[in-house]
């Protein structure tokens, strides 16, 4: 993944410099510029993380959304997906071992769309960009939308009676 | 008001580096655990983060602000939802890289209902992330979660965009043009 971003990168810097070399200078100049302005809100992005997954570990997880009431578990797991940040790359894995298990797909359906739409971690970069107001439209938004599609998935794999 | 916001910032954040170090030094378990988090997630994003806004840099020298008004701005139709999933179909990393891309669009004229399609599609519609997701979970549960999903991600953006439209919000952040 990471390679293929950065050969694509390098390619268009390439293509750029060949048809202009101080516009490529100053597209890099922004980057640069706009980098630097967002870097402090990222970092305490990561810092929250970097807390967040020591409070609630794998483990933790794993425990807690095997339960047999439905409803509990999907509050729950979506939950979970809203306040932790994790790469896809953790996050099925973990997914398919929790089906394995016996977690139903509602509820990985839940908490693997608010990890994907909601971010109370992100909160700080999002306000940022779009002021605090509408990040947190946005992301009830996104909560519901998880929420429904939850539901969907439960209806689809005859989950829900 | 502002100036003391960032100094808590950077009190917050130098204090937990302090507190980091100690726990190396101290060699207390749970900040080693967190310091742990915190370079490893760091890494993730060191990977992603300069390619990304490289591209970002690059599409505001070169795209002109005419080409995304017409394919993504106000007078744009239907069409232009497909365009921006299929552009949040190809981001890396994810929300966090698809708020500045967004910030540059709509700064070039994509319209609000167009950058929260944008920002939804970037979180559920990554393609190598469904790939991914349905080796894991099975397809039928992607094809679901994507038909469900999408038109639910179109249809709020929509209102939310007509409603902060009519409210005239601009989104402008501090220390940009």
């Amino acid at each position: 993944m990471f390679y293929y971003l950065l050969s694509i990168t390098i390619c268009a810097l390439i293509i750029s410099f060949i048809f202009d070399k101080n516009k490529t200078i100053m597209a890099l100049k922004i980057a640069y510029k706009k980098f630097m302005n967002i870097l402090p809100a990222f970092l305490i992005m990561l810092i929250l993380v970097s807390i967040v997954l020591f409070l609630v570990p794998d483990k933790m997880i794993v425990n807690y959304l095997g339960t047999k009431n439905s409803f509990f578990s999907v509050t729950l797991a979506s939950i979970f997906g809203s306040i932790t940040l994790m790469p896809g790359f953790i996050a099925y894995p973990l997914c398919g071992i929790l089906l394995k298990k016996g977690v139903s797909y509602m509820v990985l359906a839940a908490f693997t769309t608010t990890l994907m739409m909601v971010g109370v971690l992100s909160y700080p970069v999002e306000k940022e960009y779009f002021g605090a107001k509408v990040t947190i439209i946005r992301n009830l938004i996104s909560f519901i939308i998880s929420i429904i599609v939850a539901i969907a998935i439960g209806f689809f794999f005859g989950e829900l009676i | 008001m502002n100036k003391q916001n960032n100094f808590i910032k950077i009190t917050f954040i130098v204090l937990y580096f302090i507190f980091i170090v100690a726990s190396f030094v101290m060699n207390f378990q749970p900040g080693k655990q967190i310091g742990l988090n915190f370079t490893i997630f760091a890494i993730e994003m060191l990977k992603i983060l300069p390619c990304a806004f490289i591209l970002i840099g690059l599409f505001e020298v070169w795209v002109k602000k005419e080409k995304v008004e017409k394919h993504l701005g106000k007078g744009s139709g239907m069409m232009s939802y497909f365009w921006v999933i299929l552009l949040a179909g190809t981001t890396v990393g994810g929300l966090y890289v698809a708020f500045p891309v967004a910030y540059s669009l709509f700064k070039k004229g994509a319209k609000l209902s167009v950058i929260f399609t944008y920002l939804g599609a970037s979180g559920i519609c990554r393609i190598p992330m469904t790939i991914f997701e349905a080796s894991f979970m099975g397809i039928k549960f992607s094809i679901i979660r994507l038909l469900v999903s999408i038109p639910l991600v179109i249809f709020s953006s929509i209102l939310l965009g007509n409603y902060l439209e009519n409210k005239n919000y601009a989104i402008q952040m501090k220390g940009e043009l």
